[in-house]
């Protein structure tokens, strides 16, 4: 029921990911943000095994980081991304994560990626990528209305209506949805979708 | 297989490990190193010894970083210096990752010199010939700090210390001048401390500010140059001021 997709515009690149945790039949929130902010210029969408999920992305996270403190220099966002894979082909054979991942990032030479990481260790660089039940509708949202180089108000458009889409085919499909961007000037949040607010205590 | 664990750090009879003494011998041969606690900034300083003319000055750097708010500098051994290096980034890291949380200037003082005290208590190595010196920011309370290890995997909290070649000269003169600084202040007092064993100029001198806003901030030559300019200046004013009271009787 986990829904994450993405796709890559004009000097960005975008994703977005549902924020309700689940187990069985109970919702323990709705507002828990499954993309994580690998560094300065990179995000991982993540679904999959909520233990796996949140282990396995913060594992890359320091590794990411241990990387550029010993180096210097930030890696880039292919070789973050074949390191994540290669961390994923390694443990599959004996413990392996259940985790999928939307890697976006955006390096000054070659301008923003995305990449498809799937829980057995694929890897696809991709201008446009979903995971989860919500993937038959986004992707067919996207084949249909995306285009390579689209500015950020097109391509957020793109994005509500492939939320609109799953928030209306899928049978128990989830309320809201977290958006980040990544460009030159970083990877940040962008906004958020709710449809219901997370209770707060009075 | 012949025996490579047998202990090479033994107690003489007079009760010193004298590897660990050699070490610290092998510190007191190395590039002076300063370091300076002020109320909102630490600086550490080290002594450039002049770059052969075919090297790479870049890739040769003195100061590093081993997180974001943890900065060190370290007098001795480089190449062992390395190893602890990247041992410290490494538990940096893994601290964050295992408590979420990052590491205090004291956690990875302590964790540094516990190595270097493991390496003096085992079986078929020797000791790490340097001393650090190591800065930062106390992620949440924010207060500076600043302390020194050394081979014997000792380490203590300073305001003010030196260490490497001539370190107790320069030791004295933090003595003599230490006050409680804030920002260019202490930069200059770092650099004062320097430029008593080192040779005077911007090329000599490696000198790095830690804020807790803008992390480790690696000076330019130019700017070294500037401050070492207003140093000499004021020394320049002092000893005239001292030469001129005798006429005004």
């Amino acid at each position: 029921m986990e829904c994450v997709f993405g796709l890559v515009g004009n000097g960005f690149a975008i994703v977005a990911a549902d924020t309700s945790a689940v187990h069985s039949i109970l919702v323990h929130k709705s507002n828990e943000d499954k993309i994580i902010i690998l560094d300065s210029h990179k995000l991982i969408a993540a679904s999959g095994e909520p233990g796996d999920r949140v282990q396995f992305t913060e594992y890359i996270q320091k590794n990411v980081a241990l990387y550029q403190f010993r180096n210097g220099i930030p890696l880039t966002t292919v070789a973050a991304a074949n390191f994540t894979r290669g961390e994923l082909a390694t443990a599959l054979r004996k413990n392996p994560s259940f985790v999928n991942i939307l890697l976006a990032g955006y390096d000054k030479e070659t301008g923003p990626s995305l990449y498809y990481i799937d829980y057995i260790a694929t890897l696809h660089k991709v201008e446009k990528g979903a995971f989860g039940y919500g993937s038959y509708f986004s992707l067919s949202m996207m084949d249909r209305h995306f285009h390579s180089g689209m500015s950020v108000e097109e391509a957020i458009d793109l994005v509500d209506k492939c939320i609109l889409e799953i928030r209306s085919r899928l049978v128990v499909a989830p309320p809201n949805f977290v958006i980040k961007i990544v460009d030159k000037d970083g990877a940040r949040e962008y906004a958020w979708r709710e449809s219901v607010k997370e209770a707060v205590a009075a | 297989m012949a025996r490579y664990d047998r202990a090479i750090t033994v107690f003489s009879p007079d009760g010193h490990l004298f590897q660990v003494e050699y070490a610290l011998e092998a510190v007191r041969k190395g590039n002076a190193a300063v370091g300076v606690r002020g109320t909102d900034v630490v600086v550490l300083g080290v002594e450039k010894k002049s770059t052969a003319k075919l090297q790479d000055a870049r890739s040769v750097r003195k100061i590093v970083s081993l997180d974001d708010h943890i900065a060190l500098v370290c007098a001795g051994l480089k190449a062992d210096a390395r190893v602890l290096v990247n041992r410290a980034r490494i538990e940096c890291q893994s601290h964050r990752l295992t408590v979420e949380d990052p590491v205090t200037v004291e956690y990875i003082t302590r964790y540094i010199a516990g190595l270097q005290q493991k390496y003096t208590q085992s079986g078929g190595v020797r000791p790490f010939g340097l001393s650090t010196l190591i800065v930062g920011f106390d992620p949440y309370t924010g207060v500076p700090s600043l302390y020194q290890t050394d081979p014997s995997g000792a380490f203590s909290a300073w305001k003010a210390n030196a260490t490497g070649r001539n370190s107790n000269s320069m030791r004295e003169f933090l003595e003599k001048n230490y006050k409680e600084t804030s920002g260019q202040e202490t930069v200059k007092l770092a650099i004062r401390a320097l430029l008593e064993v080192v040779e005077s100029g911007g090329k000599n001198i490696e000198i790095a500010v830690m804020t807790k806003e803008h992390g480790l901030r690696q000076l330019e030559e130019a700017e070294i140059d500037a401050i070492v300019a207003e140093i000499e200046a004021e020394k320049a004013a002092a000893e005239a001021a001292k030469k001129a009271p005798p006429k005004e009787t």
